[in-house]
C-alpha cells in the first residue's frame, strides 16, 4: 500500500462523510472536499495525526455564488494534501488558520483583498497586497471584475 | 536617566531593479528592534487576474516575467501544471533542458545574492568577485536560450530549443572553472574571521521556529530543516539526478551563506549531469490550444525556496485560475522574526539573507522620532553605511582583511 493510499485509508475511516470524497489524481497529490461545517475537524486532524505540518497556500476560487477555498497541505515526505471547501458568496466569512501557520496571515489577506472573503481572527497589520486608498467593495479576483472600473475613477 | 525614545523607521518599499518590493517599518528603543511591521504588495501587478484573461501560451511568457531572476522557475512551475491537466508525455530530453536550465538559474542565483550578502556586509571585493563569475553562467543561458534573463525555453509539451552538442563542451569547462571558484569562496567564508564575526549568531531563526513559521529553501534548511522539493516532490528530471540536499545547523546568516555556497557545487554536479546523460529524442510534444477541465498543483524548488503554482482549467483555452505562492512570501514571517530584538545594524544582511531581492538600490528611509514628531529622511545606503560603520567600531572591518586570490 503506498503512502497516498494510506492517508486516504486513514482519512475516510477517521471520517465516515469522507468515503468517496479523496482522490489520489497522482503520485503525491491527494485532492479532497469537505463542507465547511466539517472542514475544521478534518483540516485538524491532517495536521495532527497525518503529519501535514506545511501550508503552503490557500486558494481562493469564485465559483459563481459561493466561493471555493483550497487548502494546499504538504508534508515532509513531499505529498501534497489539498482540501477544498466553499463559503457562500452573500456571507463570505471565514475562519482563520494562522493559530496552525503563522504564515496563514499573508495568505488570507489576500483573499480578504482580492475576493472580498470576511477572514476572523487575523492578527492587526496591514491589508495585502492591494494598495491602501483602493476603491471599497472591489474585489479584482472575482469573475466580471474589469479594471476600467479604475480607469472610469481616475478619469471623473 | 536619559529619556528612552521609540522611533518608527520605515524601510522601503522603493527599489525598482529588482523584484518584489517590500516596506518594514521598524519601531526602536535606542539601538533595537522592538517590533517589525511589514508592507507588501507594492509590486502587484494583477497577474493571477491577467492570467485567466490570457491564452495559455501566452501565460507562459506572462508568468516568466513575475520574477526577473526565478524567471524560468515559474514558467516551469506553471506548464508543469498545465501539462499535467491536458495529460501530456512531455519527452525526456526536454525534461533534462529544463532541469539544466533551472540548476543554471540556481547558480546565477546564488552568485548574485553572495555578491549581494558581500556588499550589505561592506565586503565589496566578494561583489566583484562573484558577480564576474556569474557573467559565466549568464554566458551560457545567452548561448543556450537566446537571453540572459526571461529565457523563454518553455512552451506546453516541452521545450522551444534544443541543445547543440558542441555547446556541452563549454558548458562542462565553465562549471570546472566555477567549480574552482567557487571552492575558494567556501574557504574564505568558513576560515576568514572577519566574515565569521560578522555574519555568526545575526538573524538566528531556531530549527523549531523555522519549521512553525514555515520557512522555505535555504532559509529553512540553514536551521537544519531537510526540505528540497527537488527530492521530497521530484519534478523534471530530478528523479534521475544525484544530489544532496544540503543543510546546515548554525541556524544564523553565516549558516545561510553556507548552504548556498555548497548547493552551488550540487547545481555544479547537476548540470553535468543533465548535459553528460542528455536523452535523445524530440524535445516537445504538440499541445492541444484548448486544456480539457481539470486541476493541477505544481511544485518547484525555486533558488529561493518553495514555488507553487495551482491551474485550473475550465475546458476552454484560458484557464479558469492561476494562483501562484512565490517563496519569498512564505518567508515573511520569518524574516520578522529574526528582527525582533535585534540590533538595527543587523537589518540589512539580515533582510538580504533570505534573498528577497530586497537590497540592490537606494530607498529612501524615514526615521520618525515618535516623541517630537520630527521625520529625518536618509537613504537605504546610509542604513547599509551606519551598519557597517556599526560594526568596525567593533573591529569587524573587511579592510583589514587578507588579499583574495
Amino acid at each position: 500500500m503506498s503512502e497516498e493510499d494510506k492517508i486516504k485509508q486513514q482519512l475516510t475511516d477517521r471520517f465516515n462523510f469522507l468515503a468517496d470524497k479523496v482522490t489520489i489524481k497522482r503520485a503525491r497529490r491527494l485532492f479532497m472536499e469537505v463542507s465547511m461545517d466539517k472542514f475544521r475537524d478534518v483540516f485538524d486532524h491532517a495536521i495532527k495525526s497525518l503529519n501535514f505540518s506545511m501550508l503552503t497556500t490557500i486558494t481562493g476560487l469564485d465559483e459563481g455564488d459561493k466561493f471555493g477555498l483550497i487548502y494546499h497541505l504538504a508534508s515532509e515526505s513531499g505529498i501534497m494534501l489539498n482540501i477544498k471547501t466553499s463559503i457562500p458568496k452573500d456571507d463570505p466569512i471565514l475562519q482563520t488558520v494562522t493559530g496552525y501557520f503563522p504564515s496563514a496571515e499573508m495568505y488570507e489577506r489576500e483573499m480578504a483583498d482580492l475576493l472580498g472573503i470576511n477572514v476572523k481572527g487575523l492578527p492587526a497589520g496591514n491589508r495585502y497586497p492591494l494598495p491602501d486608498d483602493w476603491p471599497a467593495d472591489q474585489y479584482p479576483l472575482r469573475k466580471g471584475w474589469k479594471s476600467d472600473v479604475l480607469d472610469k475613477k481616475e478619469n471623473r | 536617566m536619559a529619556e528612552e525614545k521609540e522611533f518608527r523607521i520605515p524601510i522601503g518599499p522603493q527599489h525598482p531593479a529588482l523584484k518584489e518590493p517590500v516596506s518594514f517599518s521598524l519601531a526602536l528603543r535606542g539601538e533595537k528592534i522592538m517590533g517589525v511591521d511589514v508592507r507588501l504588495g507594492y509590486n502587484h501587478r494583477g497577474i493571477e487576474k491577467a492570467c485567466e484573461e490570457r491564452t495559455y501560451i501566452q501565460d507562459v511568457y506572462l508568468v516568466e516575467r513575475i520574477c526577473g531572476i526565478c524567471s524560468h522557475t515559474h514558467s516551469t512551475c506553471f506548464v508543469q501544471a498545465v501539462e499535467e491537466i491536458a495529460g501530456l508525455d512531455v519527452p525526456k530530453r526536454a525534461l533534462y533542458i529544463r532541469t539544466l536550465v533551472a540548476e543554471l538559474e540556481r547558480v546565477h542565483s546564488h552568485l548574485l545574492w553572495l555578491g549581494v550578502a558581500g556588499h550589505e556586509i561592506g565586503f565589496d571585493t566578494l561583489l566583484m568577485f562573484t558577480w564576474r563569475d556569474r557573467e559565466v553562467v549568464m554566458d551560457i543561458l545567452a548561448m543556450l536560450t537566446g537571453n540572459r534573463v526571461n529565457y523563454g525555453i518553455n512552451t506546453i509539451g516541452g521545450v522551444r530549443r534544443d541543445i547543440r552538442a558542441e555547446d556541452i563542451k563549454g558548458i562542462l569547462k565553465a562549471m570546472d572553472i566555477l567549480e574552482e571558484r567557487t571552492k575558494y569562496y567556501i574557504e574564505v567564508a568558513t576560515q576568514e574571521t572577519t566574515i565569521i564575526q560578522r555574519l555568526s549568531g545575526v538573524g538566528i531563526l531556531l530549527k523549531e521556529d523555522a519549521i512553525k513559521l514555515g520557512a522555505v529553501g535555504p532559509t529553512a534548511r540553514a536551521s537544519g530543516v531537510a526540505r528540497d522539493i527537488r527530492r521530497d516532490d521530484p519534478y523534471a528530471a530530478y528523479a534521475e539526478m544525484d544530489f544532496n540536499v544540503i543543510t546546515d545547523d548554525h541556524n544564523d546568516v553565516f549558516g545561510r551563506a553556507v548552504v548556498r555556497l555548497k548547493e552551488l557545487l550540487e547545481s555544479y554536479k547537476m548540470i553535468r549531469q543533465s548535459v553528460g546523460n542528455l536523452p535523445e529524442g524530440p524535445i516537445a510534444v504538440k499541445a492541444p490550444r484548448k486544456i480539457p477541465a481539470g486541476e493541477a498543483v505544481s511544485r518547484y524548488e525555486a533558488p529561493r525556496g518553495e514555488d507553487m503554482h495551482y491551474v485550473k482549467a475550465n475546458g476552454t483555452d484560458r484557464p479558469e485560475r492561476v494562483k501562484v505562492r512565490a517563496p519569498t512570501l512564505a518567508n515573511v514571517q520569518a524574516v520578522r522574526h529574526m528582527l525582533r530584538d535585534r540590533y538595527l545594524a543587523d537589518m540589512p544582511i539580515v533582510v538580504a539573507a533570505i534573498d528577497p531581492c530586497f537590497s540592490c538600490t537606494d530607498r529612501l528611509v524615514s526615521i520618525r522620532d515618535m516623541d517630537k514628531g520630527r521625520t529625518d529622511i536618509i537613504e537605504w545606503s546610509d542604513l547599509r553605511d551606519y551598519s557597517i560603520g556599526w560594526y568596525k567600531r567593533r573591529g569587524v572591518d573587511f579592510s583589514k582583511m587578507g588579499k583574495m586570490k
